[in-house]
Order: C-alpha cells, then sequence, then structure tokens
C-alpha cells in the first residue's frame, strides 16, 4: 500500500487551487473536409479494400437512417433513431476493432453492427418485432444485439452497459483472450452513476476496455452546457486515472487511429483507455421528438458542412479508391434494397404466444406453463381481439 | 371549468403550487424550457425561471438525493423522473433515504416535502423498458405514500395534495392517458384526499377494484357483465398506500365478491396485498375466491402487448368465473 499522499506533487505553502477548467485537453484531427489530410498528420492504418468497407458502412448508415425515418412516418414501424452527421463515431469505432473485440454500445451505434456485417434482413426484422427478430420482438425498434458479431443486445436503461464493459474485459483478460470491450455511450449518459462506477472499476481493476463516448451536444433537448461543467467527458477519463484522448468523431482517420492505438495499448498494458469523440446530433433525437422546440435551424445547418460522409469521400476520390459513378450506383442499390427488405419483413408474421414467456428463465417454470396454458384458451375463446397469434394456437 | 387533458390538469397543478409556494421546484431530464418530453413542465420556466424549473443532468439517482437534500432543508422538490422504469437507478435514495429520513432521525429531519411525478405504464408500443408498472416495488417499503390518478380530475386534485402532503409522495403518472384522457378539469385550486379510494360506480354482484389506466379495463368489462345480468361495484384505489381498506372492505361486504386488476404482473404485486387483507376481513362473506386479473409474470413485451395485458375480456372472463363459482 502506498500512503506517501505527497507523492503526488510539489508541496506549496500558499493555498492554490486548481481551477476545475484549466485542464486542457487537444483534439485530434487528421482529415479536412475537403478531404486532404492536415499537415503532418500521421494516418491511421488503412488501405484501400478497408476504406471502401468503411465508406459502403457509413453509405449503409445513411440510406438505412433515411429510408427508416420514412418508414416510421408511414406508420410501418412505431420508432426509429439515427444517427445522422455522426455516424464516422460509431462505424470507426468498429473499424479499429478485430472481430473477436466485444462490442456495447448505447443506442446510436447501429454503424458499428451495418460494420461488422449484420444482414439487412436482421435490421428490419428486429425493427417489424417480427418472429425472425433476434430478439424475438420484445423490444423497441433499433434494440439490436448478436452473439455471433459479438454485439451486445441494447438495453434502454442509460449507462448500464458501461460497468459491464469493465467486467466483460476484465474477463476476457482473465482467460487470456487477444480481445478487448469497446463500450459505447453517450455525453448525456456520462452523468449516470454507472459510468463513474464504470470507470472506476476498470481503472483499478485494469480491465482492457476501451470507454468511447459519442459528445454530440445533446441529451434529448439538454444540451451539453447543461449537462456538465468543465472540460468535457475527456477530463473525467484523466481524473479516474486513465489514458485519454479526444478526437474529432466526424472525422473518419482521426476515429480509427485513437482506437487503432487504443486497442493495441489496452491490450499490451491491459489497462482502460477513454475517447472522447466530438460531434453533432444533426437529426431529432428520435422520431418521437421535435428539436424545433430546443435549438435553431442556423445552428443545425453549420453542422451539415462538417459531415463525415462528404469529408471521407472526398478523400476516397482523391486517393482515386472512388467514383461518383460508384457513389451514385451504391446509394441506389442501398434505398432498393432497403425498400424491398421493408416490405419483406413487414410481412413476416410477429413471434409466436409461446415466445412471451420463454427465455424469462433459462426453461419454463411451471408457473408460467401454466400461465401460458390459461392464455392459450382465453385466446382460443376470443381470436378476433387476439390476431397476432390466435390462428396460429394449436 | 375548462376542458383539460391529463397532461394540461398536471401542469396546471404544478403551476398551482409553484405560484403559492416560491420554495416549490421543479426539475428533472429536460424539464426546463422544453417542458418535459411529455410537456408535463411547459412553461413553467418561462414563468418561474430557471433556479425554480430546470433541466438536471442525466442522472436519476443524483435528481432524487438532490431532491432529499432540499426537501431536507425545507424546499418543496418536485422530481420528474423521465419514466417509471428508470426510476430504479433512484432506488437507493428513494427506499433508503427518502423513506426511511424521518423514522432514523427520531423526526429530528424530514423529506416530506418531497413529490416525485413519474409516467408508468404500458399500451404505448414500449416494450420491456416503457412500459413498467413498479408500484408494487415502493410499497413494500414504510415511509413513503404512493398515488396513481386515473383521469385529468383526479390527476390535478390529487397532484396538489401530494406535493402539500408532509410525507414523500411518488405520484405515477399514466401514460397511455396523457393524451388520450380528457375531461372538466376546475381552473381553481381543489384538493383530492390521499388514502382514500374512490367507489365510482354502485353495484351488487361484484366488486371491481383498480387504480390509474387499469379503471378504464375494468369500466369496459364491467359493461360488458352489465348485459348478462351482473351488476359490478367499482373502485378506483387511487392511493396504493396507505390504501383504504375501509371502502373496499365495506364494498366486499356488499357484494360478497372481489376482482382486483393491476397492469403489473401477478406474482408479488400490489393485488396481492389486497387479497391477503380482504380475505382476513371479510372472509366469512366472500362467496367465491378473490380474483386478480394482472399481467403475465414476465417483462412487459413489444409485440405481444395485447396477450401480456390484463384487458377487458380477461377481466369480463373473471367476472363470469367470480359469479358462477
Ligand atoms: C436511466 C435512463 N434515464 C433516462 C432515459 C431516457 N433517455 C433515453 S435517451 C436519453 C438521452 C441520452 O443522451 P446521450 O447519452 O447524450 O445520447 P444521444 O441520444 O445524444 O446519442 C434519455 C434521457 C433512459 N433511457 N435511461
Amino acid at each position: 500500500m502506498n500512503t506517501d499522499i505527497y507523492k503526488e506533487g510539489p508541496v506549496v505553502h500558499n493555498a492554490a487551487f486548481i481551477d476545475g477548467h484549466s485542464v486542457e485537453i487537444p483534439i485530434l484531427k487528421i482529415l479536412q473536409q475537403d478531404g486532404t489530410v492536415y499537415q503532418g498528420a500521421e494516418l491511421p492504418n488503412i488501405d484501400e479494400e478497408h476504406a471502401v468497407k468503411i465508406y459502403k458502412a457509413l453509405a449503409f448508415h445513411r440510406a438505412l437512417d433515411e429510408r427508416m425515418i420514412g418508414a416510421q412516418r408511414q406508420g410501418r414501424i412505431s420508432f426509429y433513431m439515427a444517427a445522422l452527421g455522426e455516424e464516422a463515431a460509431s462505424i470507426g469505432g468498429a473499424a479499429g476493432l478485430e472481430v473477436q473485440d466485444m462490442i456495447m454500445a448505447q443506442y446510436r451505434e447501429q454503424g458499428a453492427l451495418i460494420y461488422r456485417g449484420f444482414s439487412l434482413e436482421n435490421f428490419m426484422n428486429q425493427m417489424f418485432s417480427n418472429e425472425k427478430d433476434l430478439g424475438k420482438g420484445r423490444q423497441m425498434p433499433i434494440h439490436y444485439g448478436s452473439n455471433e458479431l459479438n454485439y451486445m443486445t441494447i438495453s434502454s436503461p442509460l449507462g448500464t452497459q458501461i460497468p459491464q464493459a469493465a467486467g466483460y474485459a476484465y474477463g476476457q483478460k482473465l482467460q487470456g483472450k487477444d480481445a478487448v470491450t469497446l463500450c459505447y455511450f453517450g455525453e448525456g449518459a456520462a452523468s449516470e452513476g454507472d459510468f463513474h462506477a464504470g470507470l472506476n472499476m476498470a481503472a483499478v481493476h485494469n480491465a482492457p476496455v476501451i470507454f468511447f463516448c459519442r459528445n454530440n451536444g445533446y441529451a434529448i433537448s439538454t444540451p451539453s452546457d447543461e449537462q456538465y461543467v468543465g472540460n468535457g467527458i475527456a477530463s473525467r477519463g484523466v481524473g479516474y486515472g486513465m489514458k485519454t484522448i479526444r478526437i474529432d468523431g466526424n472525422d473518419i482517420l482521426a476515429v480509427l487511429k485513437a482506437v487503432q492505438l487504443a486497442r493495441a495499448y489496452a491490450i499490451e498494458e491491459s489497462k482502460p483507455v477513454m475517447i472522447e469523440a466530438m460531434s453533432y446530433r444533426l437529426g431529432a433525437h428520435s422520431t418521437s421528438d421535435d428539436p424545433s422546440g430546443y435549438r435553431t435551424k442556423e445552428e443545425e445547418e453549420k453542422w451539415h458542412a462538417h459531415d463525415p460522409l462528404s469529408r471521407m469521400k472526398s478523400w476516397m476520390l482523391a486517393q482515386n479508391w472512388w467514383d461518383e459513378a460508384q457513389e451514385t450506383a451504391l446509394f441506389d442499390q442501398l434505398r432498393e434494397d432497403i425498400l424491398a427488405a421493408v416490405k419483406v419483413a413487414e410481412k413476416i408474421a410477429k413471434p409466436p404466444v409461446e415466445d412471451l414467456v420463454s427465455d424469462v428463465y433459462d426453461q419454463v417454470p411451471e408457473h408460467l406453463q401454466k400461465q401460458l396454458a390459461s392464455l392459450k384458451a382465453h385466446i382460443k375463446k376470443y381470436p378476433e381481439a387476439y390476431p397476432l397469434t390466435a390462428g396460429r394456437i394449436k | 371549468m375548462a376542458q383539460m387533458n391529463l397532461l394540461q390538469a398536471i401542469n396546471n397543478a404544478l403551476d398551482i403550487a409553484m405560484a403559492e409556494n416560491e420554495s416549490a421546484l421543479c426539475f428533472g431530464e429536460d424539464v426546463g424550457h422544453f417542458g418535459g418530453v411529455f410537456r408535463a413542465t411547459s412553461g413553467l420556466q418561462e414563468k418561474y425561471g430557471k433556479a425554480r424549473c430546470f433541466n438536471t443532468p442525466l442522472v436519476e439517482q443524483g435528481i432524487i438525493g438532490f431532491a432529499n437534500g432540499l426537501a431536507a432543508q425545507g424546499s418543496t422538490p418536485i422530481a420528474e423522473i423521465q419514466f417509471a422504469d428508470y426510476i430504479f437507478p433512484a432506488f437507493d435514495q428513494i427506499v433508503n433515504e427518502s423513506a426511511k429520513f424521518r423514522y432514523r432521525s427520531g423526526n429530528e429531519f424530514n423529506v416530506g416535502n418531497l413529490t416525485i411525478r413519474t409516467p408508468y405504464g404500458g399500451g404505448i408500443a414500449g416494450g420491456l423498458y416503457h412500459s413498467q408498472s413498479p408500484e408494487a416495488y415502493f410499497a413494500h417499503t414504510p415511509g413513503l405514500k404512493i398515488v396513481v390518478p386515473r383521469n385529468p380530475y383526479q390527476a390535478k386534485g390529487l397532484l396538489l395534495a401530494s406535493i402539500r402532503d408532509d410525507n414523500p409522495v411518488i405520484f405515477f403518472e399514466p401514460k397511455r392517458l396523457y393524451r388520450a384522457s380528457v375531461g372538466e378539469v376546475p381552473e381553481e385550486d381543489y384538493q383530492l384526499p390521499i388514502g382514500k379510494a374512490e367507489v365510482t360506480e354502485q353495484g351488487k354482484d361484484i366488486t371491481l377494484l383498480a387504480w390509474g389506466a387499469q379503471m378504464e379495463i375494468i369500466e369496459k368489462a364491467a359493461e360488458m357483465a352489465k348485459k348478462d345480468g351482473v351488476s359490478c361495484e367499482l373502485i378506483d384505489l387511487r392511493t396504493i398506500l396507505p390504501w383504504d381498506v375501509e371502502t373496499v372492505a365495506n364494498s366486499v361486504l356488499k357484494t360478497g365478491r372481489l376482482l382486483i386488476s393491476q397492469e403489473a404482473p401477478l406474482t408479488a404485486g400490489f393485488a396481492s396485498e389486497i387479497a391477503a387483507t380482504i380475505q382476513q376481513e371479510c372472509f366469512l362473506h366472500l362467496e367465491s375466491p378473490i380474483e386478480r386479473v394482472c399481467g403475465i409474470d414476465t417483462p412487459y413485451p413489444l409485440s405481444l402487448e395485447k396477450e401480456h395485458a390484463a384487458d377487458h375480456l380477461k377481466v369480463y372472463e373473471a367476472i363470469k368465473r367470480s359469479i358462477n363459482y
């Protein structure tokens, strides 16, 4: 035990308070909006194939968001959350990992799942909560999860994944796995007690976890200056004794670079890392929200100019890794595919009534079997009142 | 009188409470200028200033801990938890602190001025994390009062009573009815009693008991039963704790039968507590076992809401079971 309380700094004899705002944290930027790289900037590990894969994921995300907001407005799905303008954070995050690394996300990070190859059908089945949804139609749209792709199923209560990520990563380490856990959360969720608990647990127990804060300026209607005081979320990482970096979250190369370095460090040193990606939530919080009630159009306009997609595209064009014909063909194809997938998914039946009682426990206990049996008898009596399940009850 | 929906009635009650009491504060996530995600606090910041109506950081344990401190100091905090599903991060502050402040200090300190408002319940395609009815967790904790209104008139009168009650109160608002339930509400100040159930319809064959949004369900079932010649007495419990044993028992002494319906799952819900007490109070007068019609013992699903719910058809079947016992 180290009880030398003076070891942290020099001794003074006149009271000198450290100003909470005095911590200066630089922000990593590699790619400029016009697609050129800042002079002297060090590129991440990236080749043509990888870049095209990332760009295709960005495009898929854009097209999916566009179409699904439309589908929600037409009443085809109940709810949707887009990530317009901050797609680089989630996709760049996943692109800097290895497939065996676990991702624990908040909800606005479907980009990571896109990058990992979650199929269009899987996305649709979840959003239409039909019987082919991996989550069996139990959660609201966009609460995805995939064991196969190492993407933990989303839970709505904010911040709960943060200490879990610390524990998951600690387990990976104990089992000698060449793997880390990357944990996404918003700057709003970083106010939760679970955030502080999670960071402290990870730091004290040396868990190889990458805490990735998407600081997009708003938590529903609450702007970040009503969310916290001090130098963002990164300063909290510093406070918990963690290696910390702040990056431009709309700069795919900065995101990739930071995550690649963070992963290497977390594995080699077996310690947690904190990344704060600065961005802006261009769209509404969700389809139930109207941002005109709390911010101006001008403010939003400003951020359109920082679009991560057009930034990466310009860079790709300059590398001769992409051209306008490919661009048009890709988006046309995506829109067509998504629309077709919507039409298929909405026709698939809802989960069978048995799924109501499964997975509450490993096996359906007797009391739930009884409740199911009496429910089935009841539905048989009033089939027209339960149209989703009545026709399939034996 | 004015036509108000349930949200407007709540907003109106908050307005009255803040106007009469300078120490009253409304706060929570998105509660300030935006007026809350459901707009229950609309206009309050404009009227009473940012010091008394404000957004908090996104931390429920912080919101309630802060509110406990304010209440102990003598202010009148009215804290909003955005959804009842997200009250659990504040569970410790509520059950160990709010509920026990007075008792543990020998009444040296109390947080009696505290009111916690939170939207609860399902039927809104919210899935398992936007649909829960967690009243029973809190009812197991001595020291809290728990109130659930069923319509705009009740909401205003009961919320004003909750804010002025000298005990910490959790006020569960049925969000399914926020805009759906509209009715006449007096514009002036009035209160409805906490701890008193209301007999909303007289009947002689069976007592149907519920609270909040579930009242609509038992009303619908009673209509169906009426066509079969069954006369139902309907009671809105209104206050989960302390609950009105006398009104319920008197009704059951008259009808000889009791059906309790709650939105929450069956096991260890508040309906179980009521059933146990009433069978003790009315044992020799009961003509049939007390019926509980509740949600299934699973988390609240998204796509099979109807199947999970204690709907009017399930209540109707239970009425028939009880009558034909
Ligand atoms: C514990 C908890 N409290 C409240 C909510 C309601 N809620 C859902 S999203 C949200 C805002 C989150 O903001 P942030 O973490 O910044 O992420 P962003 O939406 O900006 O991506 C709130 C308050 C919740 N889901 N969980």
